[in-house]
């Protein structure tokens, strides 16, 4: 073999400047600065809506692990999210409310119910996992319910946000923010390695020819299993956020809806991108706040913005900041 | 005698009330060559997805290097050496075509539970990778987008992963099917010097090619083999020219 081939089999693709740089950067660089601006301009409420957008866009992220890398759309991952909740609060209930435990409980039950569920609905393909994954994610939600002494149907309010080692870390609002932005560029980055890594070559290889995977000898559902683990302790790690951020847990947080804004926030923002799933909840979140100010029936002018967005945002919005950038330089 | 590479058995394949593998029993010896022909819907495909554990078989039994892998799925036996090219291209057309290859290597030599490292940089799966597609001439070609190749190229590449696997056998589905007859030359001439390393199935259309290479030939009507011989006694036997070569030499 010459040199030049050797050179050629290790040389790395390079990273496309806008994409994978210079828009995450950006992304998180106005999370960051988020604060300061609320600060400046006196609009406090700001503050909670960031920090909402970052909680649900861990889940995004994690969702689109599976929907963009996986070709396994997930109608189920608002039950990962209430998981992560409920086990917040019910151990809050018990007295038990800090966050060197809850947050391991909450991610580890997660995944744990996303191990014992993965197994049987990864044996369907297509629509057939779309809709076992949902009878799940509706199972956890009718169990939350009738957990009465835990609120059943009302919820249930926790007393006080967690602790950090008995340090009130979260309990001011802009605390709590910079910390979930910690755990939105964490779960970004951790992703962002995941998919390139020898894993995630595998998880996108076999969404692309799973025949293919199985006859080079990979047991394609055994690595689709592992990526729906992670996911789901994703999606914990965000009803962790969520429980701390509203002080409060609800079935609601698990409802088959919730997990369907979810997707919507996915394909929104652009399958299979990472980026797409933050930018698409934010995107989904700013457009509730902004239409549900203008009228009670907000939803009548959102979904027909939806249906636009998807027939002339290929891509999602993604496909349209590229096909700007691409437009601005050429 | 030595014991068959490959040992199918009474096997036995119907679809609802079509019978496309009726009581096969063949023998594959090490480092031979095997080529199996016969007229379209003969049910060659059928027996090459059942050998690489796609589609399972009714009855009968498959041994492979002296084990039965009936039951075992198409990654069990493809991690014991058993490898396969496939008639109608399977690729990933969205990775680039070193990918492709790297990923036989990884599911070949390595943990693929690894999360952080980036495996397109690789080079311990990169270079066995690169040595593959020069080997089925396409090195060229290593940082294209599978999908971007030529029908030829796309044929070469289905080669360089079933070799990325060091099979100890490779079954071999058409591996001449729509190409280009100095392609086809080229596939012929890279066949023959693999020859001997490996033990490969050949199913195959082009009867140039399979005179060419063939150790032995298996005649398939119908799903039942007609006969198995060496290629001159094959190619003067009157049953086969009936059934099948008298259209083909033609």
């Amino acid at each position: 073999m010459t040199a030049a081939t050797l050179a050629a089999a290790s040389r790395s693709r390079l990273l496309r400047p806008t994409r994978d740089v210079a828009l995450p950067l950006l992304i998180f660089l106005m999370f960051a600065l988020l604060p300061l601006f609320a600060w400046l301009t006196a609009q406090q409420y700001l503050l909670d809506l960031g920090a909402r957008m970052m909680v649900f866009a861990v889940a995004a992220v994690a969702l689109d692990l599976l929907v963009g890398y996986g070709g396994l759309i997930s109608f189920g991952h608002a039950g990962f999210i209430g998981l992560g909740a409920y086990a917040v609060g019910i151990l809050s209930a018990q007295g038990i409310d800090d966050a060197l435990v809850s947050l391991p409980v909450a991610i580890a039950v997660s995944m744990l119910f996303a191990w014992l569920t993965g197994i049987v609905c990864l044996r369907t393909k297509g629509v057939y996992f779309i809709m076992i994954t949902l009878a799940f994610g509706q199972m956890v939600y009718f169990i939350a319910t009738s957990l009465a002494p835990y609120g059943g149907d009302n919820g249930l309010t926790i007393a006080a946000r967690n602790t950090v080692a008995g340090w009130k870390l979260l309990k001011s609002d802009r605390a709590f923010y910079y910390v979930a932005l910690i755990c939105l560029l964490a779960t970004y980055l951790l992703c962002r390695a995941l998919v390139v890594s020898r894993f995630g070559r595998v998880l996108r290889g076999s969404r692309e020819n799973a025949t293919r995977m199985a006859t080079i000898g990979f047991t394609v559902r055994r690595f689709q299993l592992v990526a729906y683990v992670i996911s789901g302790g994703f999606g914990g790690l965000s009803g962790f956020l969520l429980a701390n951020s509203t002080e409060f847990v609800s079935p609601a947080y698990m409802s088959w809806q919730q997990s369907g804004e979810l997707i919507v926030m996915v394909i929104l923002g652009g399958v299979g991108t990472l980026d797409g799933a933050i930018l698409g909840t934010v995107a989904y979140l700013v457009a509730e706040e902004w239409l549900s100010g203008l009228t009670e029936n907000w939803q009548v002018i959102f979904g027909p913005l939806l249906v636009l967005a998807v027939l002339f945002a290929r891509g999602g919005l993604i496909g349209l900041v590229s096909r700007f950038w691409r437009f601005g330089h050429g | 005698m030595a014991e068959p590479m490959l040992h199918l058995e009474g096997l036995r394949k119907s679809f609802g009330s079509l019978i496309v593998t009726d009581d096969v029993t063949l023998d594959v010896m090490p480092g031979e060559m095997h080529a199996i022909i016969g007229p379209n819907g003969a049910g060659k495909t059928t027996l090459i997805n059942q050998i690489s554990g796609l589609t399972a078989p009714d009855e009968g039994r498959i041994l492979f290097a002296g084990n039965d892998v009936t039951a075992l799925p198409p990654e069990a036996r493809a991690l014991r050496g058993l490898s396969r090219s496939f008639q109608i291209t399977s690729i990933l057309p969205g990775f680039p075509v070193i990918e492709n290859v790297a990923l036989a290597v990884q599911a070949r030599t390595g943990s693929s539970l690894r999360f952080v490292r980036r495996a397109a940089d690789e080079a311990t799966l990169n270079v066995p990778a690169m040595a593959a597609l020069e080997q089925t001439g396409i090195a060229d070609r290593a940082h294209a987008r599978a999908g971007e190749l030529s029908h030829g190229e796309k044929r070469a590449l289905e080669l360089a992963i079933a070799l990325a696997m060091k099979p100890t056998l490779l079954l071999l589905d058409e591996p001449m099917a729509g190409i280009g007859r100095e392609e086809a030359e080229g596939q012929v001439e890279l066949l023959l010097r693999l020859k001997g390393q490996l033990t490969m199935v050949l199913v195959e259309h082009d009867m140039a090619a399979v005179f060419a290479l063939a150790d032995r030939i298996s005649v398939l009507i119908r799903g039942q083999v007609l006969t198995t011989g060496l290629p001159a006694d094959v190619r003067a036997d009157p049953q086969v020219v009936a059934a099948y070569l008298g259209e083909q030499m033609e």
